[in-house]
């Protein structure tokens, strides 16, 4: 009985916000916490977003399951994984007819991820392409076009690796052959292989800040896992960096945000949802401090400089979208093993 | 006798907040982090219970005792280098420095504690780099025709490590020196030992207690630290700190980092008895 009493205590600790007046918690990644993109909902509404960032859905909604109903207001989630949320009565409805779907990029309305069983529980917010980031006068460009280039040889030490499992280890996949959707039980053991030869031939595996340090700094010349989101806040102090999607295609991440059940105060969450999906909020997280990215609106092109809209490659987007595909959705036993590769192979 | 109990209780009542305070932010938590270590995930979900799985995983999957033993080299490698860079550099400090600039030397010593711990650790980053200035002095004066592999690796988080650690070991070190009489050292010699002779017999002896008291701040300090390895190491390889934040940050398996940190906890422990002989924070 002690000994469950003090787990519920460490469990509640663990996931407690800061709780004052007036103040709207969100769940979010470190795009959010740009205050060029926070700071103009703050004035508008006159409360303080309390933001907490964390990284990878599972932490998340590790988060919300030890969280009490109205803790937090908003979450931001992986497109693929609202279903997930949504299954675990994390998320809330929202009235459909209060997003802005119709101006978005069709393909990133994504209703099959944001709704389920007809209801809308959360919107895209931002979407890119996580595939390969290089230098382009270190490394031939060609060469980056096939992703076996990577592990043969010419380019060993040479590497980074972005360290996000999931997205790196649907790149090994594509590169097996091995569609996203595809990854399970059954053909995750396919990817330990390559996964280590990719390691073995690379130099780093770091997280966004040092990857593009790595990269920006020459101590490496290729980023696996890259893209936009990495090159374009560099693109100003070094146009040597680029980035391509390879043959065997990329990743296309997307992230949405929804307002979490149980919120007892769903109309401020709807209108920071609101906010962050109008051409406004949109232009401001597509070119927020710690990563860039393609707005879901695509009105808010009519708020994005032409430099700006070059380095995301608007204009592109139409073959991007054609070519990529999304992140793997795992089970929990998957997800679980697909960490422990990722493990092993970090400490390899 | 009713004195005696005023002062029990002033004494109580001083102690009270300190005690309260322990227990509350400390005790509590502990004892919970032990209570969830014994929990375990169903999936996604945690359940608790009593169970000695996730302790049993830490000894026998490979990648993860792999990071408890990369801690420990780690830790005792920049112990050891720390230890040896600092006495002498207090050594300096304490005895060849006039008594009038030693404030100045020491405040020139803990200069790189008012930088930001996560600044500092990207800045020896760049330093180490292929373009770093380490490589491009080496280059320059035609040491090496490639540059080193310096960033990213274990000599990197070491070295940022030693960079920070020397100047908190200095400050012990010369606490304990400059307590120390030269009579100690002319004693000796007038009773025929030589400069080796004293210093090994003498004047280490005596200083051990800042030596130690440094040695155990370092190896606390070091073996629980995240950012260095993280930032300068390039994940070359996994620290139990980046373990247990892997699994709590992305895993959300807090069962499993609990029980990691309760190994740390007891490595400490172990640290702890192994000096505690030794232990001086009063020379701090």
């Amino acid at each position: 009985m002690a000994q469950r009493a003090l787990t519920a205590l460490a469990l509640l600790t663990l996931a407690t916000p800061a709780f004052a007046e007036g103040t709207l918690n969100a769940l979010v990644w470190c795009d959010h916490t740009d205050p060029a993109l926070i700071a103009p909902f703050e004035e508008k509404y006159g409360v303080k977003v309390n933001l907490k960032e964390y990284e990878g859905t599972a932490a998340g909604l590790a988060i919300l399951d030890q969280s009490q109903p109205g803790d937090w207001d908003v979450m931001v989630i992986d497109a693929v994984d609202v279903g997930r949320a949504v299954e675990a009565g994390r998320l809330a409805e929202i009235p459909a007819d209060a997003l802005p779907t119709a101006d978005f990029f069709p393909e990133l309305v994504m209703a099959g991820n944001n709704t389920v069983d007809g209801k809308t529980y959360a919107v895209t917010e931002k979407f890119g392409y996580n595939t390969i980031s290089f230098d382009k006068t270190k490394v031939d460009p060609a060469d980056m076009e096939d992703m076996a280039a990577l592990t043969s040889g010419k380019y060993d030490g040479k590497i980074g690796i972005y360290d996000y499992y999931l997205p790196v280890l649907g790149l090994v996949a594509l590169g097996q052959g091995i569609a996203t959707a595809d990854i399970n039980a059954k053909t995750l053991p396919k990817l330990a292989e390559p996964l280590m030869a990719l390691r073995k031939a690379s130099r780093q595996v770091s997280d966004v800040v040092s990857s593009q340090t790595a990269l920006a700094t020459g101590e490496v010349d290729i980023i696996v896992g890259g893209g936009e989101w990495l090159t374009a806040v560099l693109a100003q102090d070094n146009t040597n960096l680029d980035w391509t999607i390879p043959k065997q295609g990329g990743l296309r991440w997307a992230q949405s945000i929804g307002v979490v059940a149980g919120t007892t105060q769903p109309d401020l969450a709807l209108r920071f949802v609101q906010y962050i999906v109008s051409p406004e909020g949109q232009a401001a997280l597509a070119q927020s401090s710690c990563y860039w990215g393609m707005p879901a609106n695509a009105k808010a092109a009519d708020l994005l400089s032409d430099e700006a809209k070059a380095v995301l490659r608007w204009d592109q987007q139409p073959d991007y979208l054609a070519r990529t595909q999304l992140y793997p959705i795992p089970d929990a036993a998957t997800d679980t093993a697909m960490q422990d590769m990722w493990t092993t192979m970090l400490n390899q | 006798m009713t004195l005696h109990r005023a002062e029990t209780r002033l004494g109580w009542g001083l102690v009270a907040p300190a005690l309260i305070w322990t227990v509350a932010f400390f005790v509590l938590p502990f004892l919970a982090m032990v209570a969830l270590s014994f929990a375990h995930m169903e999936g996604r979900e945690i359940v608790a219970g009593f169970d000695f799985g996730n302790y049993v995983r830490v000894f026998t999957d490979w990648s993860q005792f792999n990071a408890l033993l990369n801690s420990i080299e780690i830790t005792v490698t920049v112990t050891v280098i720390s230890v040896v860079l600092a006495w002498p550099l207090a050594a300096i400090i304490a005895w060849r420095v006039p008594p009038r600039w030693q404030r100045l030397a020491l405040l020139l010593a803990v200069l790189p504690f008012w930088t930001s711990y996560v600044v500092r650790s990207y800045s020896w980053l760049l330093v180490l780099g292929k373009n770093g200035v380490v490589n491009q002095a080496l280059l320059g004066v035609g040491l090496i025709a490639e540059p080193l592999e310096l960033a990213s690796t274990r000599s990197a988080t070491v070295i940022g490590f030693v960079h920070f650690f020397v100047m908190l070991l200095t400050l012990t070190i010369y606490a304990n020196l400059i307590q120390l009489s030269p009579n100690y050292a002319r004693a000796a010699q007038d009773l025929g030992a030589g400069r080796w002779a004293t210093f090994r017999h003498v004047i280490l002896p005596l200083t051990l207690p800042g030596v130690v008291t440094g040695a155990f701040l370092t190896f606390v300090l070091c073996i629980g630290d995240y950012i260095t390895p993280q930032i300068l190491g390039g994940n070359a390889e996994l620290t139990l700190p980046q373990l247990i934040m892997l699994q709590m940050g992305r895993s959300g398996n807090f069962p499993m980092a609990s029980a990691l940190s309760v190994v740390l906890m007891a490595v400490v422990t172990l640290a702890y008895a192994g000096c505690s002989r030794w232990l001086r924070l009063d020379r701090l």
